[in-house]
């Protein structure tokens, strides 16, 4: 048994294994150090672990489109970033006009309502035009193509955005109701923090309850099983695919108002680093799983969030927070190499066997 | 019959040459310049380019720049009987967009001169380039030290600039700082460009000097959007203000979430030149009230500015300058035109033939030049700016912020 296994293993597994380890020393012994310091007090960590979490909730339901896509076609949606983009930007503007007509502080939370309503439809519609014009004639084309129209379809959105709304910075009107914090007991949690939190969990929920439960979410899920099958089973694939993107869509754009509630400016080029980082936590989670999304982008937010300030810190590498995006991506890469599948990714895959 | 047919062409050739040196004698032009020369044909413009940032979240500070040229080249006219012709490519404000620019400048010989780089990152990169090229580089907006001291890799000949080295305006920062605001900790953010960089270790090395504390010296992504986490861990060091030297779609982003950290309330933030702009206004919202920038101090500026420059900007543009760096631009095509005036041989049909090297010297040459932004003295390094850093602050819904120190 054991010579048996001495015979499997080869020499990179042991230099994959042997980074592995450095890389997890390493992390402790920074940890270990910053928190040997003391030069964070608690009320540091737990203001960190919050911005990681909010962070996480808006990452998670961009996550879900990627998830959603590549459950149900195999493909990575690169244009779900600028899907992202579309709504929130459009939508900063119907603030604006929420606060010319004296609507924004007067009733907040109905404002607040139309906004998510408007990011949430247009995001969706672009996303299904998108799957209309852009990927569903190359359905059956080989899995590269699509790959390739979706990042040319990316850089045609982020243009066409800028062409409609300028290459500046817009601001997102804040709202009085949402300034300040509370306190729990005697944590403060900023209310846009506490808002983006509980609204992207309610709303992963919600998108859960759809997938699991709902006619839809079946049809869904027969469609990713198996397209041919499903289509012989009476599912109209094409409807259920475009519903796939309009679910996706929407969630993409009431994860964009979340996100302008924690950092109030939009522009054209918004959608590339959220994208970037949700994609990188639908792989981490395990793509094509919902619940693996949500889990890979809270994950991912924490990283990022308290990483810097932990084990970067200690190890005595100046400016930490610059290395952000590096911890993300190396996470990223770490992931694939000892669990390709991702976080959750497996039993998704036995599952399917 | 052949032979007679010869003869007359023989006859004919002696004739016309006998003929042409009784025309009006012309010498032809050499070029004895050592990197070559530039030939401008009668009615044909002089050729200046620009690399400036006039794209993305940036644009106000080059297209400012440019406007600042076009007003130069409008308020001069012709230059030597032939008008100046600009083109130019956008400087993207990056490594990468001085990179393209440079090369794509770089490829065509008619360009006398460039004014640019917006940006220092981007100068490091395309000066190489446009410098090999044989051209005279004049930046309007490059402030980081290096580009100007002697002996740095990052000075390259032919290189001169009219905006200020940011040894001056880092410890202008500082003193404004620790004398006028009374503050002895402070920290830093920069974004990794050359010119944050730079700006931010020389207000550190100044603050530390006049006797206050750096808490922190944090380097945030430049298109990144969440610095809470970043700015969270700066609090931690209690900092009486915050010096971020950026740009600005993370300078509008920073000074929106420092509102929002615990521990940063009432703490100072101040930016420098790069974030005087209207997108700050609108970028960063209410939280805009009381931001600090250190600048150039407009005031300084010859009373030109106010009679002359800002009227036809206005005129030319229907509107105020939108940054800070355009009369250092006007300057800087000024200079240069100066400079071609100077060096510039013309035959009697008006050709021009300017010498690359030739202008080089007459640019370093520059000497107490009456320019808006003062009377400019060019060194053997290339700085020519007269420089006097002012304190402004931002004010919510109002551009340009107002002046506060000294």
């Amino acid at each position: 048994m054991f010579r048996n296994w001495m015979q499997r293993i080869t020499l990179t597994d042991v230099v994959i294994w042997a980074i592995g380890l450095a890389i997890l020393i390493g992390v402790i012994w920074g940890s270990i150090v910053t928190l040997g310091t003391g030069k964070y007090s608690t009320a540091t960590w737990i203001d960190l672990t919050l911005i990681g979490l909010a962070l996480g909730g808006v990452y998670a339901l961009i996550a879900l489109g990627y998830t959603l896509v590549y459950g149900i076609l195999r493909m990575i949606n690169f244009a779900h970033s600028e899907v992202f983009m579309s709504g929130p930007f459009t939508a900063t503007f119907a603030a604006w006009a929420l606060v010319g007509a004296g609507w924004w502080n007067k009733y907040p939370i109905l404002s607040l309502l139309i906004v998510l309503g408007v990011s949430a439809v247009v995001s969706s519609i672009i996303a299904v035009l998108l799957e209309r014009i852009a990927y569903r004639p190359l359905r059956t084309a080989p899995r590269l193509v699509p790959l390739i129209t979706a990042i040319g379809a990316s850089f045609f959105l982020q243009y066409v955005f800028r062409g409609l709304y300028g290459s500046g910075l817009k601001g997102y009107p804040e709202m009085t109701i949402l300034q300040g914090f509370w306190m729990l007991g005697s944590i403060r949690v900023f209310k846009t923090q506490a808002v983006a939190i509980v609204g992207a969990v309610i709303m992963m929920l919600i998108l859960y309850g759809i997938v699991q439960w709902t006619k839809l979410g079946k049809a869904m899920r027969s469609v990713s099983e198996n397209k041919e099958v499903a289509a012989l089973m009476g599912i109209d694939v094409d409807k259920t695919i475009s519903r796939t993107f309009a679910i996706g869509g929407a969630a993409a754009g009431m994860a964009g108002i979340l996100y302008l509630l924690l950092f109030p400016v939009a522009h054209f080029f918004m959608g590339f680093f959220p994208g970037l980082k949700a994609f990188t936590a639908a792989v981490l989670g395990g793509i094509g799983n919902v619940p693996g999304a949500f889990l890979g982008a809270m994950m991912l937010g924490l990283l990022e969030s308290v990483g810097p300030s932990l084990f970067l810190d200690g190890l005595g590498i100046p400016a930490p927070y610059q290395l952000k995006d590096a911890i993300a991506f190396s996470v990223l890469v770490l992931i694939l190499i000892f669990r390709p599948t991702g976080i959750l990714g497996e039993r998704l895959a036995q599952a399917k066997a | 019959m052949k032979k007679s047919i010869f003869t007359i062409l023989a006859l004919i050739v002696v004739a016309s040459m006998v003929l042409a040196a009784c025309g009006p004698k012309v010498v032809p032009f050499e070029c004895t310049d050592a990197i070559g020369c530039v030939d401008v044909a009668p009615g044909e413009p002089i050729h200046i380019a620009y690399a400036l940032v006039i794209s993305g979240a940036d644009e106000t500070l080059g297209v400012d720049s440019r406007n600042g040229i076009e007003v130069a080249m409008a308020l001069k006219g012709q230059l030597l009987g032939h008008d100046v012709q600009l083109t130019g490519e956008d400087d993207g404000c990056s490594a990468e967009g001085g990179q393209a620019a440079g090369t794509k400048l770089a490829a065509d010989p008619t360009i006398v001169a460039v004014i640019g780089t917006s940006c220092s990152s981007a100068a490091r990169v395309a000066l190489p380039l446009l410098s090999g090229a044989g051209f005279s580089v004049v930046s309007p907006s490059n402030t980081a030290p290096d580009l100007t001291l002697e002996g740095n890799e990052n000075n390259w000949p032919g290189y001169l600039r009219t905006a200020h080295s940011d040894l001056h305006q880092g410890a202008a920062a500082a003193r404004f700082a620790f004398e006028s605001l009374k503050v002895t900790k402070a920290a830093t953010i920069h974004d990794g460009s050359l010119y944050a960089e730079k700006l931010q270790e020389v207000f550190a090395n100044s603050f530390v000097e006049l006797g206050g504390t750096i808490t922190a010296q944090e380097a945030v992504d430049p298109n990144g959007t969440d610095f809470k986490s970043a700015l969270t861990s700066i609090a931690a060091g209690e900092p009486e203000m915050i010096y971020y030297p950026i740009f600005v779609k993370a300078g509008s982003l920073i000074t929106r979430q420092a509102k929002e950290v615990p521990g940063l309330e009432t703490t100072y933030l101040m930016g420098a030149d790069g974030m005087f702009s209207p997108d700050v206004v609108e970028g960063a919202g209410e939280a805009v009230e009381g931001l600090y920038v250190s600048s150039p101090d407009l005031a300084a500026f010859a009373a030109e500015y106010q009679s002359v420059f800002l009227p036809k900007y206005e005129e030319l543009f229907g509107t105020q300058p939108i940054s800070i760096f355009h009369a250092h631009a006007h300057d800087a095509a000024m200079i240069i035109f100066a400079a071609i005036e100077k060096v510039a041989v013309q035959d009697e049909d008006g050709t021009l033939h300017i010498g690359r090297q030739a202008l080089r010297d007459a640019l370093y040459a520059t000497a107490d030049f009456k320019g808006l932004t003062g009377n400019l003295t060019c060194s053997p390094t290339g700085d020519c700016a007269n420089p006097v850093i002012a304190a402004y602050q931002y004010h919510v819904g109002e551009y340009p912020p107002t002046k506060v120190w000294p």
